[in-house]
C-alpha cells in the first residue's frame, strides 16, 4: 500500500512522538547528571549551564560504583556462561533424540518459563548448600532460572543443523563431547550470542535475588548499589542520575551492539515466519 | 543404537541447576505452606489450612492484594496489546522509512533495569516538581496534574502506565513480526473490495495476527501475575496498601519472618501459574510440532 503524503505526516508525526516518549527518561538522566545540585533539583528538562563532570567521580567513589559494577559483570558473564553451555548441551540431546522420556524432559524444563520461584523456601536451599550471602551462589541462582528460556531458544535452532553433519562426524570417529563441542557448538553461534545477550540484558536489571540472598553491600551488583545510593542521596538529583547513567550506559552499549540478535530471540518461537 | 551419541548425561547441568534451584523450592514449598515455620520459633509445626484460611478470610488484606495482582495483570494487557498493535501497524504500514529507528526507541525502555525505570518515574510523577506536572500546569491542564504515587485511588494506575511504557515495546517487536508474515495480497484483495483502514484490521489483520496475539496474552498473564520489580521500587506497596501485589507481599512476609505464610502465598501463585504453564506448553509445542 502507498501511503498518501498527508498519512504519512501522520504517521511519521505519531512515531516521532512515541520514540521521544520512550527516550525521554534516558535524556532526563543524561542531562541532569551533568548539573549542580541546585539545577537539578526539580530534575527537569532543561539543559545544563555548565558540565559539572565531577559529579561522576563523586558517584563513582561515595556508590561504591567500581565493586558494583565488577560484581555486576561477574554475575552476568559467570551466570550466562553457566548457563548457555548448560542449557545448549541439554537442548542437543532432547532436540537430536526425542524420545517420549526427552519430550517429557523437555517440556518438563520449558515449564520453567511460566512457573514463579519460591523465595522463601529457596532460602531453605541456599542455606542448605551454604550458597547464601556467596558470589557463587548468585551466579547458581541466576543460571538455573535461565535455564528454561535458553533451552526452549536453542532448541528450537538445533533442528535447522543437517542431522547429517552429526553422521560424517561419527563415522569419523567422534566422540559424544567431540560431536557436540567441536562439530555442532560452533554452528549454534548465532542462537548462543542471543540467548547470551538476552540473558546478560536480564542479570544486569535484575536485583531480586541479590535483595533476597546478598546482604552483604561487598556483594551488591549495580542495580542494588543505586537503590541504595538512591537511599542516601535522594535531594542530590544531579548524583542519582550520574549513578544511574554509569549504570545503564553497559546496558545501552549491549543493546546497541547486540539489537538483531535481540530481536531474533524474542520473535523465535513466538511467531512462524 | 543412534542414542548412543546423544548421551542423557548431557542433561544432568541443566536438570541438576533447574531442578535443585527452581522446582525443588516450590516442591518444598507446597509442604512448608501447612505449616508455622517462622523466624520466631525453631519449631515448624503442621497446622493445616490455617495459613490459607488466613489469606482468604475476609477480615485480612490479602484478597485486596490478589486484587490488584489480577487488576495489574488485567489492565496492563488491554494498554499493552492495544498500543502495540498500534504501533506494530503504524511501523510496518505508516512509516517504512525510518522504521528501525523508531523500533530502535520503542523496545529501549524494555532493556532499561526496572529498578532504574522507577527512580526515574519517581522524579517524573513527583506531585509538586515533577516534570509531567510542570508540563501539564503549563499548558493549563492543572487539573490534571494528580498525586500521582501518593493518591490511594490512582497510584496503582501510576505504575500500570509505567509498566505499560517499559513493556509495550517487546509487544510491539512480537507483533510486528507476526505483521510481517500476513501475505499482502490479502490486502490488495480486501482494498479491491473496498475495504478501508479499519475493515482490513478487522478482518485480515486481527485474525491473521491472532497466534502472536495469543503468545502476548500468554507473556503478558505470567508477567502481570509475577509482577514484583516495578510495585516494588515505585511504591513498596504503599500508599498504604493501595498497591501491594502477592509478590511484594511474599517478601514482605519473608522479611518479617513468616515464611509459613509467605510460602502459602508462594504456593498459590505456583498453582495458578502451573495451570498457565499447561498452555503456554501447548502452546510452544504446536509452534514446534509445524516445523
Amino acid at each position: 500500500m502507498r501511503a498518501s503524503p498527508m498519512k504519512a505526516a501522520v504517521g511519521h508525526t505519531t512515531a516521532v512522538l512515541t520514540s521521544v516518549a520512550m527516550a525521554f527518561p534516558v535524556y532526563l538522566v543524561v542531562v541532569n547528571a551533568m548539573k549542580t545540585k541546585v539545577q537539578a533539583s526539580a530534575m527537569g528538562v532543561e539543559f545544563p549551564t555548565s558540565l559539572e563532570w565531577a559529579n561522576f567521580a563523586t558517584v563513582i567513589d561515595k556508590g561504591k560504583l567500581l565493586t558494583s559494577f565488577l560484581n555486576s559483570m561477574l554475575y552476568a558473564v559467570g551466570s550466562t556462561a553457566l548457563s548457555t553451555v548448560a542449557a545448549a548441551m541439554a537442548a542437543f540431546v532432547l532436540s537430536r533424540a526425542r524420545t517420549p522420556v526427552r519430550r517429557f524432559l523437555y517440556f518438563f524444563i520449558i515449564l520453567g518459563i511460566a512457573l514463579p520461584i519460591n523465595f522463601v523456601t529457596l532460602t531453605a536451599i541456599m542455606q542448605a548448600t551454604h550458597l547464601i550471602n556467596t558470589k557463587p551462589g548468585i551466579i547458581i541462582l541466576y543460571a538455573a532460572t535461565q535455564i528454561p528460556f535458553a533451552v526452549f531458544l536453542i532448541y528450537g535452532f538445533i533442528a535447522s543443523i543437517p542431522r547429517e553433519l552429526d553422521e560424517a562426524a561419527i563415522i569419523d570417529g567422534c566422540s559424544p563431547f567431540q560431536l557436540f563441542f567441536i562439530v555442532v557448538l560452533p554452528l549454534l553461534k548465532p542462537v548462543l550470542v542471543t540467548a547470551a545477550i538476552l540473558n546478560f540484558l536480564g542479570v544486569w536489571g535484575d536485583f531480586l535475588f541479590p535483595l533476597y540472598y546478598l546482604n552483604s553491600s561487598a556483594h551488591w551488583p549495580m542495580t542494588l548499589a543505586v537503590y541504595n545510593f538512591f537511599g542516601q542521596y535522594q535531594q542530590s538529583w544531579n548524583l542519582v542520575s550520574a549513578d544511574i547513567l554509569l549504570t545503564i550506559i553497559p546496558v545501552l552499549v549491549v543493546y546497541l551492539l547486540g539489537q538483531r540478535f535481540i530481536l531474533s530471540g524474542l520473535t523465535s518461537g513466538s511467531v512462524k515466519g | 543404537m543412534f542414542l548412543r551419541h546423544y548421551p542423557i548425561y548431557f542433561l544432568v547441568p541443566a536438570v541438576v541447576l533447574y531442578f535443585v534451584f527452581f522446582i525443588l523450592p516450590s516442591l518444598l514449598g507446597i509442604g512448608y505452606s501447612f505449616t508455622d515455620w517462622s523466624t520466631y520459633s525453631d519449631q515448624v509445626n503442621f497446622v493445616g489450612l490455617d495459613n490459607f484460611v488466613h489469606i482468604f478470610s475476609p477480615g485480612e488484606n490479602y484478597l485486596a492484594y490478589i486484587g490488584n495482582t489480577l487488576i495489574f495483570t488485567v489492565v496492563t494487557i488491554a494498554l499493552k496489546t492495544v498500543i502495540g498493535l498500534g504501533l506494530a501497524v503504524l511501523l510496518s504500514e505508516g512509516v517504512r522509512r525510518f522504521s528501525h529507528l523508531y523500533r530502535l526507541a520503542i523496545y529501549l525502555p524494555a532493556v532499561l533495569p526496572t529498578l532504574v525505570v522507577a527512580l526515574i518515574f519517581r522524579s517524573i510523577l513527583h506531585p509538586a516538581t515533577g516534570v509531567l506536572n510542570r508540563l501539564l500546569r503549563a499548558i493549563g491542564l492543572d487539573a490534571l496534574a494528580l498525586q500521582w504515587l501518593t493518591d490511594p485511588h490512582i497510584a496503582l494506575f501510576s505504575v500500570i502506565g509505567v509498566d505499560t511504557w517499559k513493556g509495550v515495546g517487546y509487544i510491539t517487536v512480537i507483533l510486528l513480526a507476526g505483521l510481517q508474515t500476513i501475505p499482502r495480497d490479502y490486502y490488495e484483495a480486501a482494498e479491491i473490495d473496498g475495504a478501508g483502514f479499519w475493515a482490513r484490521l478487522r478482518f485480515v489483520t486481527i485474525p491473521m495476527l491472532m497466534p502472536a496475539l495469543v503468545v502476548v496474552t500468554v507473556l503478558n498473564v505470567l508477567y502481570g501475575l509475577r509482577v514484583f520489580d516495578i510495585v516494588y521500587a515505585m511504591t513498596n506497596g504503599g500508599p498504604g496498601y493501595a498497591t501491594e501485589v502477592i509478590s511484594t507481599e511474599i517478601f514482605k512476609a519473608f522479611s518479617q519472618g513468616q515464611y509459613g505464610l509467605g510460602t502459602a502465598l508462594s504456593t498459590i501463585m505456583f498453582a495458578v501459574l502451573l495451570v498457565a504453564g499447561y498452555f503456554v506448553i501447548r502452546l510452544l509445542e504446536r509452534t514446534s510440532s509445524q516445523e
